[in-house]
């Protein structure tokens, strides 16, 4: 652990702060993320943890504080603060949504190439021309978009309309239409809501699979259980504010954290 | 026990009569009654005053036509009564077909299949050819009118079919390419083949400059924007005289050239249809790709979750612009065309109606599907102009029609389904090849 702090985190946010009205949902927040880490986002219900993860994704924009990404491989750092959401996915972190969010009129394939999009390039000319690049680039997306559902166990359902899909099934989907950005980060908003332990099993697998293939995973997660076997870092959050930090074993027996979940009189 | 799948016949009777002698809907069938008596009963208290009494104020006398009550009765009971089977025959019919992804009616299957797709369209393609020859050059003339709405519909289909965004202003786009080429002609003498282009292009600039402001905007309140957009285009028209010669309009616009070639008025006609055929055509092998490209299901998504499609890395600004300006595109064509074949523009041509007809079209025929949108095009152009004879009514039945259409069949007349189902072959064979 300690020699992956000496590297530049992937992802560093500073005195992050996020105001509606009068209300202040996220209070001066400090955390990174290093590259190939599993780092857990816990916390009561209205922490704050998905405004965190809109601020950072552009959806919100920040009252203030500093969001930093850097690509592992090259090392280059972009602010993120300002930038669309499509960009800051292009720049290489995508996400999930707590509430589901798939295109539920398209078919899981099609889902997937969506997430081609910003990978690809062919416009209004390449489209009615479809010319050799475009035929190319279009049989590079299906294939590639087939390659993530065959590692998510979606393979069988591809030309399945995605809103007919079974709810663990979408959870997967959207993890899919995320990879197929190729992120070098995935935000995972409480990817095993709603899962019977079997779904969250395999889902366990498959973060873990999607970790030794090199993406770090930013996870919110309520299902304390994966969250301990998952996580190499656990922050976590209650009303805005970061209060503890630290492994599973150390979050475990932190007062702070058992305060927050159990109320004042814990011991 | 009669099984859900025996009452697919379309009739709606027949289908009622078979839920009756089901035992398990009985419960169904008296709620049914009583509503639709409920119904009749409110029907005629509304229609009272107008069905009922009749005031003669020259003989100051007051008559009451009893008799219609019960007309009235009947005839709106049995409308319930079959509009409730419709729907209980529907909801049932969605259950069962929850399961299955992808569902293809009787048209697409026939479309699909590949025996009987070619053929097909060889067919459709004769007749289109050969209609000005069987038929007169009036038939011809009205035919054009159709086909100048088939392209309008599938511009408009690009921007409300596809990518979501309802455009209530779309004939300012096609006053835009009918002005141009009326005006370029009046002063620079350009020709309709140079003025074609120029007016299409035209119209995509003005789409982009109308998509700026409404980029934030969606649903309800893009559909007010882009009327007042409408509006504001057509009153300009109307007013700036210097300009557009006001509401007198623009007359002695020629007509296409054909290389130089001089034209009986029945020949410019029917080159105008042959016209209008290859434009057809055109936009149709333009827009059946777009829509099967990134771009196109870029839109898809815009129209599914529009912040969902932002987090998956699309540039939402980029391709709303681009969808505005295609779809101004065709208008402005089909503008130009207008232009054309009617020798004459005033604003007059370009109301809110028109918006609302090329509107009906799409959402009648199936949004996002093109044979859904040609086959709008052709009922709702063509049924009026055959039936004269009722065209008093045209816009009560317009009305009525679209009415029906939104609760029996929200998804028009063919639905986009044809779309899923033709990338579902061509994605199939191309995941079987990943497979093997």
């Amino acid at each position: 652990m300690m020699n992956k702090r000496m590297n530049k985190p992937i992802l560093d946010v500073s005195g992050l702060t996020m105001n509606f009205g009068g209300i202040r949902a996220l209070d001066h927040l400090d955390f990174e993320v290093q590259a190939k880490e599993i780092v857990a986002l816990i916390g009561p219900n209205g922490a704050g943890k998905t405004t965190l993860f809109n601020c950072l994704t552009g959806i919100y924009q920040p009252s203030s504080g500093e969001i930093h990404l850097a690509c592992p491989q090259s090392g280059k750092q972009t602010r993120l603060n300002d930038l669309k959401p499509n960009k800051i996915t292009e720049k290489g972190m995508a996400r999930t949504f707590q509430n589901i969010r798939l295109f539920s009129q398209m078919t899981v394939l099609e889902n997937v190439m969506i997430g081609r999009h910003c990978r690809t390039h062919s416009l209004i000319l390449g489209a009615i021309f479809r010319d050799r690049k475009t035929r190319e680039e279009e049989q590079e997306t299906v294939n590639k978009s087939c390659e993530i559902l065959e590692k998510v166990g979606l393979s069988g359902q591809v030309n399945e309309l995605a809103g007919n899909l079974s709810y663990g099934a979408q959870r997967r989907l959207e993890i899919a239409r995320a990879l197929a950005t190729e992120p070098f980060l995935l935000l995972l908003d409480e990817p095993a809501a709603g899962m019977n332990p079997q779904e969250t099993a395999d889902l366990v697998a498959l973060i873990r699979q999607i970790r030794d293939e090199g993406h770090a995973i930013l996870l919110i997660e309520h299902d304390m259980k994966l969250v301990m076997t998952l996580s190499d870092r656990i922050v976590v959050m209650d009303y805005g504010k970061k209060i503890a930090q630290g492994t599973p074993a150390e979050i475990r027996i932190n007062r702070e954290v058992i305060k927050a979940y159990l109320g004042e009189d814990g011991g | 026990m009669i099984t859900v799948k025996e009452l697919t016949p379309i009739n709606g009777i027949s289908a009622f009569r078979r839920l009756f002698s089901c035992k398990k809907n009985k419960k169904i069938i008296c709620k049914a009654l009583k509503r639709s008596l409920l119904v009749s009963l409110w029907f005629v208290f509304l229609t009272f005053p107008i069905m009922v009494i009749k005031v003669n104020p020259i003989e100051r006398t007051v008559s009451w036509r009893w008799g219609n009550i019960f007309y009235v009765a009947i005839g709106s009971f049995v409308i319930s009564l079959l509009a409730k089977a419709w729907l209980v025959r529907k909801e049932r019919s969605a259950a069962r077909q929850a399961s299955c992804s992808v569902r293809a009616s009787i048209i697409q299957d026939l479309l699909n299949r590949p025996g009987c797709r070619y053929p097909l369209v060889v067919l459709l393609l004769g007749v289109a050819l050969l209609f000005p020859h069987i038929f007169s050059t009036y038939q011809a003339n009205i035919m054009t009118t159709a086909l100048m709405y088939i392209v309008l519909g599938l511009g408009l289909n690009l921007v409300v079919g596809v990518a979501g965004l309802l455009d209530l202003g779309y004939v300012a786009f096609y006053a835009i390419g009918a002005y141009s080429y009326a005006l370029l002609n009046l002063h620079f003498h350009l020709g309709f083949w140079v003025a074609l282009p120029i007016g299409g292009l035209l119209a995509a600039l003005f789409g982009v400059l109308l998509g700026f402001p409404v980029l934030r905007l969606r649903g309800d309140y893009l559909a007010i924007v882009t009327l007042g957009f409408g509006e504001i285009l057509r009153l300009i028209l109307e007013n700036w005289n210097a300009f557009s010669r006001g509401p007198s309009g623009i007359s002695n616009i020629p007509r296409p050239g054909f290389f130089g070639l001089e034209m009986s008025l029945d020949h410019a006609m029917i080159y105008m249809y042959y016209l209008m055929i290859g434009l057809v055509l055109l936009t149709i092998f333009m827009v059946n790709r777009l829509q099967d490209s990134r771009l196109g299901r870029a839109w898809l998504a815009l129209r599914e979750d529009e912040i969902a499609c932002q987090a998956m890395g699309i540039d939402k600004t980029r391709i709303k612009l681009i969808a505005f300006s295609l779809g101004a595109f065709w208008a402005g064509l089909i503008g130009v065309v207008f232009a054309a074949k009617t020798t004459f523009v005033n604003p007059a041509s370009f109301t809110f109606l028109e918006s609302a007809i090329i509107l009906a079209i799409v959402v009648l025929g199936g949004m996002g599907s093109i044979v859904g949108v040609i086959c709008g095009a052709l009922i709702l152009i063509l049924l009026p102009e055959y039936l004269r004879a009722l065209s008093e009514y045209r816009m009560l039945a317009f009305g009525a029609i679209l009415v029906a259409m939104m609760i029996f069949k929200p998804e028009g007349l063919i639905a986009g389904v044809r779309r899923t189902y033709c990338f579902q072959g061509r994605k199939n064979a191309a995941a079987l090849q990943d497979d093997e």
